[in-house]
């Protein structure tokens, strides 16, 4: 029997939602497994720092159990990768805590669900290990690495591939919960398991990750892909949603360096040789791409650690003089709060940091901004960064009331200038920072993940 | 001529917290011809404050689409990052002049 597998994506992430009529169509079509994202690094370090999710726990729970209850109806396996955004360990826990909510709840089932955790995150004293062994390389751009900085992270994880998955859905998995992994392999991992064309696994994950964003209604969410020992169809199953050769070629490009090659684990896509034709209005088919495995096979690694705490200020001004100064006003208010902080709290000049962001002017593209146009007023975001909440919040009392009062000249009125609430200072909590862009090389590709199974 | 002027669309985005990809998408077949011939690396290199030789670029005929990326100049979530998601560096390029 030739290999067919068809795999269902609901969506691009778990948490923002998907077409529930468009779900209730794929899942007529009796897909062989249902794949979806729980994160990536798309957000930012805040959520690897801290290993926690960005998203609303009870959209989770509203998504997930529609999920569950597709997974129940067809008797399939049901697999979120990178759980909780940033996929480590503690995300996995809260995914199965989720998972295991909704099935006392809907009590449907007559047997209990078996559900295999995949745990991706990284031991810190492993990994200086593994860096003295010099089984950690750097990718591009190379950033600085050594053993402080490893024990720095707050978190580690490396991001699983389909052989993970596979030893995963091995277990007997109704569902699979994984930490962080690529997110391509949650919708390659089956299909590759069952013998389909890896260069068509590879790529129909790599266009399907996203949900119906290859499509002409990305926000439909839903995608179905028919992968075979040839190649793959791709096809949304939302009204008025279609797949188009040149809506499913130009997602190779999407947060993608380049737009023909796609590094993973044990290897990498190459589609330079794919073509993409239109079997009708909805339907594309893809042939030609092809995986090349490399040695040693290799996992990315993702960490995060603490890089201060911040208290931000807002002002506007709305007065024509200071608008029309407003860089000025910025360059010499600097200097004089520098000056301040100096005599008041005895901080070396680089111990913190003070960024204003002039919105309206240039605060989104800073130097490189090439518009000159004024507008009637300007925001000013003050985003003070500090080594503890307590400095940070102390520099932000300092400033608070320069940034009301503070002339433009000496010899000038005392301007006051808006304050949108009170007080003005907000206390951000901690800034985290991505510090990891490496692979780690294994020589047992299982060795950088845990598998367990438990039931609910 | 603007860049925007003539094609159909830019889109800018990280690929991964390290790099920032610009696509143009050109639309039409002239478009697309004018873009790869007439807007040059060193330009965008230059709005992006990048570099030449750290640009890669990418002309695709088959989709129309020029495409461009580069090291984030400060890594997402960083203190002094201004786009965590690296969407706006588009207007940078949509607003280069390709008679220049």
């Amino acid at each position: 029997m030739k290999a067919n597998v068809r795999v269902l994506v609901p969506s691009g992430v778990l948490g923002l939602g998907f077409d529930s009529e468009a779900l209730a169509r794929a899942v007529a079509l009796k897909p062989d497994v249902i794949c979806i994202d729980g994160g990536s690094t798309d957000s930012g370090p805040y959520s690897l720092g801290t290993s926690t999710t960005k998203y609303s726990r009870a959209v989770c729970v509203r998504e997930w159990r529609q999920l569950m209850q597709a997974r129940a109806t067809l008797g399939v396996p049901l697999i979120i990768g990178s759980s909780g955004t940033c996929g480590s360990d503690d995300m996995v826990d809260w995914m199965l805590e989720i998972t295991r909510q909704i099935a006392r709840e809907s009590d449907t089932s007559d047997s209990p669900l078996n559900i295999t955790l995949l745990y991706s995150e990284q031991d810190r004293q492993a990994m200086q290990e593994q860096l003295a062994g010099q089984r950690i390389k750097a990718l591009e751009p190379v950033l600085p690495i050594d053993a402080q900085l490893l024990e720095s992270c707050s978190h580690i994880v490396a991001l699983a591939g389909a052989e993970h998955l596979q030893a995963a859905l091995n277990t007997g998995a109704d569902i699979v919960i994984a930490g962080r992994t690529t997110d391509t392999a949650v919708v390659s991992a089956l299909p590759l398991a069952r013998g389909c064309h890896p260069g068509a696994c590879w790529h129909a994950a790599k266009i399907a990750e996203c949900g119906a964003l290859c499509s002409t209604h990305p926000t439909s969410g839903v995608i179905v892909v028919d992968i075979d020992e040839e190649g793959f169809t791709i096809y949304p199953t939302a009204d008025n949603a279609h797949c188009t050769p040149h809506s499913v070629s130009a997602h190779m490009l999407y947060e993608n360096t380049d737009p023909f090659i796609l590094y993973e684990p044990g290897g990498h896509l190459d589609v330079r040789g794919a073509t993409y034709t239109a079997l009708d209005e909805t339907r594309v088919r893809v042939t030609g791409s092809r995986w090349v495995p490399t040695s040693p096979y290799t996992v990315k690694l993702e960490g995060a650690r603490l890089g201060g705490y911040q208290t931000t200020l807002l002002a506007l001004l709305r007065n024509a003089h200071y608008v029309a100064n407003a860089k000025a006003w910025v360059s010499r208010l600097q200097d004089f709060l520098h000056g301040e902080i100096s005599a008041s709290l005895s901080l070396p000049s680089g111990s913190y940091g003070i960024d204003f962001r002039l919105i309206g002017v240039d605060a989104t593209l800073g130097e490189l901004e090439t518009q000159t146009s004024a507008g009637h007023e300007v925001g000013v975001l003050v985003i003070v960064t500090a080594e503890s909440q307590d400095m940070a919040n102390e520099i932000g009392k300092l400033i608070n009331p320069f940034l009301l009062h503070y002339p433009l000249t000496d010899d000038e009125a005392l301007p006051t200038f808006a304050f949108p609430y009170s007080p003005a200072q907000t206390a951000r909590g901690p800034l985290y920072e991505f510090c990891l862009n490496h692979v780690l090389e294994l020589d047992d590709p299982m060795s950088a993940v845990r598998i367990q199974v438990v039931q609910a | 001529m603007k860049v925007i002027e003539l094609i159909e669309s830019v889109r800018s985005k990280n690929a991964g917290p390290f790099w920032v990809t610009i696509d143009l998408f050109c639309g039409t077949e002239a478009a697309y011809a004018t873009v790869s011939k007439q807007l040059r690396t060193e330009q965008v290199a230059k709005a992006l404050g990048q570099d030449m030789n750290a640009v890669k670029r990418f002309d695709i005929a088959d989709l129309r689409v020029v495409k461009f990326s580069v090291h984030r100049p400060v890594v997402q979530g960083h203190a002094l990052d201004r786009d965590q998601h690296g969407a706006q560096w588009s207007m940078l390029v949509e607003a280069l002049d390709l008679d220049e």
